[in-house]
């Protein structure tokens, strides 16, 4: 994405989101510099996002924190990047995303990937409805300069601009 | 070649990594079927697998399995998971 493209899509009014991302990562599942302490503050914010937006029940916030401390920081899948997640359970009430970045970058103790500076949460009812919408994910996180705007956005308007445009670019 | 790509739930970063392998196998013109397994499942997903791609912490669990077990830092660059690949057809 050209620096030109991301300038005026975010400083346009928000346009609609259409694509498989858009639709399960409502404005409510949002939340921009958020302060965390540490990457259990950070993975409860996203946790927080989806109780927001009525995709999961609190229950599911402390599993994806245990996910981590069961089974290391290997959430964090790209540099600055964290995808949280647990299994399907019964505190998952929908499919559903959200979007967290944080004020200041959190170490997770991963490897080569810290310190983290976007947490994306996922809620999944089953294993494959998903995975358009992480199609995008994974592709945006692919984008060096997509994840810098998304980590620096001063808004949630901002966020959703620069994922409708992503999502107009690859549909 | 098959391809395993695990990850602790077999629903989100190994989703990730798959669809990233495809995307690279498919840049280094090889012949690429690649599942997705959680960590639970992985030893009986890798019996049949030439490759298990994974991450650093999960590749402790997999010292069993026959295959080779390839350590992705970055599942999201698809210049990385080439590399590796190349490495191994």
């Amino acid at each position: 994405m050209l620096h030109s493209d991301l300038d005026r899509v975010t400083k346009e009014q928000p346009v609609s989101g259409t694509g498989s991302l858009s639709r399960l990562l409502p404005a409510t599942a949002i939340a921009v510099g958020v302060h965390a302490t540490d990457w259990r503050e950070a993975v409860r914010a996203a946790g927080d996002r989806l109780v927001a937006a009525g995709a999961t029940r609190p229950g599911y916030t402390d599993a994806m924190i245990a996910v981590v401390e069961d089974l290391g920081p290997y959430i964090v899948v790209a540099p600055g990047f964290a995808l949280a997640h647990a299994r399907p359970s019964d505190d998952v009430l929908q499919t559903g995303l959200s979007l967290v970045t944080l004020a200041e970058p959190v170490a997770f103790g991963h490897a080569s990937n810290d310190p983290v500076r976007l947490v994306v949460g996922l809620a999944a009812r089953d294993h494959s409805a998903h995975s358009d919408a992480l199609a995008t994910v994974a592709a945006m996180a692919s984008d060096a300069e997509v994840m810098g705007a998304l980590a620096t956005a001063a808004s949630v308007d901002e966020v959703l601009n620069t994922i409708h445009q992503f999502e107009g670019i690859n549909p | 070649m098959k391809i395993v790509a695990v990850c602790g739930m077999g629903i989100g970063t190994s989703i990730i990594l798959k669809m990233n392998t495809e995307k690279a196998a498919q840049r280094l013109g090889m012949d690429a079927e690649v599942e997705v397994a959680d960590i639970g499942t992985a030893m009986g997903a890798a019996a049949t697998a030439d490759l298990v791609l994974t991450s650093a912490e999960l590749a402790p669990e997999l010292s069993g399995v026959s295959a080779p077990v390839v350590v992705v830092s970055n599942f999201t660059s698809i210049d990385e998971i080439a590399e590796k690949l190349s490495a191994h057809a």
